[in-house]
């Protein structure tokens, strides 16, 4: 669920005026609604899973240790996107490349070797990350 | 019209595979609160030969030599991918019943083409939206489609659209006791009449059956017969009664240990309450000594009724005290002991006594209270009766994370 439950959300009210009482602001006439962060970054609320990476071989792809991924299993993954792979039974989170028809996973980091899939190694796609929520 | 019911597969465990899928392939079982006996099982476990609902302990020696994987229950995880699945259900059609925590019944109305093949893709959609593997089974009626589920998973095709034209061989194959709404009371008079099989139910006179088993039991063969006689529900009944016991991780001849149970008890239910927008007019408070042991026993009960009908934590923290003083034996050890809220009725429709006024003030105190702990966890800001340790609290040695619905429990991935 994450997210999902309303008493979760945090929100941020579009526009607020402080003013004497009497006078309300002509802005407030614009106020749609709160700006819900939640809804921007979820699109498929029941397919999204929130996972914390660990490790430093995704730098390259602004993904650092300790921060907050925004999983979308909904999403087919193509060549390019930075999924969730499940290899020999452990999640891990790399880009998915395809070399002709035989996928591999590089790391971004240049410290980091790809990995490719061996004929008798278990390899499945988890999820697609769509977000990476970093505290600057 | 066409029925699916769509099934999750050994729902819990797989749920813990989800997040942990080196569990593929493992022998899975989940144990029941308390981690008593076995509530859920992987395919490789139904293999060996354990049976669902036995103790845990009558299967340890079986599932440590099979290398099994042993999870206490870990129902915010289950919960919320159940919520999940319902919801991805609910992308094929409007009209769906959630049956229980892992099965629904999808009304297929207007779907052209191959049914088969639509079942095909709601698992499919199920299976990579939520990780969860299910089972589907279509058919004319909901009785004909909870068979064809069955059937689906039993001889693991996942998906069986069950042909108008091969029904009777299928029923042929269902003991009358496995039939959706056919009790063991009901099968042993059928079976006595001749009706062993679902095919030979299909076929009884339906003069005897209404004589013999009343409108309810004509209903089920009607629909065996492919006449549908069960509508969908869209919307899930509200709960008529609300019920939150557990049992003492270790039994307790501490009052105050009881007390502190009810409390909590009490004023959970009122959170179930709140959330439904209903009140209730009755309050049960219930003990009990553990009847498989020797020593001295005891059961106790009290019903308190609440005048007028009521959802305030408060009030029912204070009537579930004062019921535990009716109920106390001392010098016994208590097993269990849980509250009971029956009589409920919407909050808007609470009749007023000649005496009590509705404070307005209780409904913002209960406001504020379900607010802070919706943001900062439930039990956050409590009544101080529910108390602080929780020593009688109930064990659950080997739970997984909560992956879905804590942050600090979120599933860890190596970059």
């Amino acid at each position: 669920m994450v997210f999902a439950a309303k008493s979760q959300r945090r929100t941020c009210p579009l526009a607020l005026s402080r003013v004497p009482a009497g006078f309300p602001s002509p802005a407030d006439d614009y106020k749609d609604r709160d700006l819900d962060l939640h809804e921007h970054l979820v699109q498929h609320p029941a397919a999204t899973f929130f996972m914390r990476a660990s490790g430093n071989s995704m730098t390259g792809a602004g993904i650092h240790d300790g921060d907050l991924l925004i999983v979308d299993r909904s999403i087919p993954p193509r060549s390019g996107s930075v999924v969730i792979a499940i290899l020999d039974g452990e999640l891990t989170v790399k880009r998915l490349k395809h070399c002709g028809d035989r996928p591999y996973l590089t790391p971004e980091n240049p410290e980091h070797a790809p990995i490719w899939i061996d004929e008798g190694s278990t390899f499945e796609v988890w999820g697609v990350v769509v977000y990476v929520v970093h505290k600057v | 019209m066409p029925v699916a019911l769509v099934d999750c597969n050994n729902f819990y465990a797989s749920c813990e595979r989800v997040f942990n899928p080196a569990l593929e392939g493992v022998p899975v079982v989940v144990l029941s609160n308390n981690d008593g006996c076995i509530v859920a099982r992987s395919n490789e476990v139904k293999a060996l030969g354990v049976k669902m609902g036995i103790p845990y302990f009558q299967a340890k020696g079986v599932l440590d030599r099979a290398g099994a994987k042993v999870f206490s229950s870990n129902y915010a995880l289950y919960g919320d991918l159940s919520r999940r699945v319902m919801q991805v259900l609910g992308r094929f059609t409007p009209e769906v019943e959630v049956y229980s925590i892992d099965e629904a019944f999808l009304e297929l109305a207007g779907i052209g083409g191959d049914l088969t093949e639509y079942g095909w893709t709601i698992r499919q959609t199920v299976k990579r939206w939520t990780g969860i593997p299910v089972s589907v089974g279509i058919a004319a009626t909901k009785t004909l489609a909870k068979i064809a589920a069955e059937v689906a998973k039993t001889r693991k095709l996942w998906v069986y659209a069950m042909p108008a034209y091969g029904r009777e061989e299928i029923l042929a194959g269902i003991h009358v006791e496995e039939v959706w709404g056919i009790g063991p009371a009901w099968a042993e008079r059928l079976k006595a009449h001749g009706a062993d099989t679902a095919l030979k139910l299909a076929r009884t006179d339906l003069a005897w059956v209404r004589a013999n088993m009343g409108v309810v039991g004509e209903r089920t063969v009607r629909e065996l017969r492919g006449e549908p006689c069960l509508e969908l529900e869209d919307a899930p009944p509200k709960r008529k009664e609300i019920c939150t016991s557990r049992s003492f991780s270790a039994p307790t001849d501490s009052k105050a240990d009881v007390l502190e149970a009810l409390a909590t008890y009490a004023a959970r239910a009122a959170v179930k309450l709140r959330a439904q927008g209903s009140c209730a007019g009755v309050l049960i408070a219930f003990l009990h000594t553990d009847q498989f042991k020797t020593g001295p026993q005891h059961y106790g009960s009290r019903t308190a009724r609440l005048e007028p009908p009521s959802n305030d934590t408060s009030v029912l923290t204070r009537q579930a005290a004062r019921l535990l003083d009716a109920i106390w034996r001392p010098g016994h050890r208590y097993r269990k002991c849980g509250v009971i809220l029956s009589d409920l009725c919407a909050q808007g429709s609470v009749q007023q006594t000649l005496f009590s006024t509705d404070d307005p003030r209780s409904r913002r105190l209960m406001a504020a209270l379900d607010g802070i702990n919706a943001e900062w966890g439930p039990g956050a800001l409590r009544y101080a009766a529910e108390g602080f340790a929780k020593g009688w609290h109930m064990k659950s040695e080997t739970r997984s994370s909560r992956y879905t619905t804590h942050w600090a429990e979120l599933p860890c991935v190596r970059t």
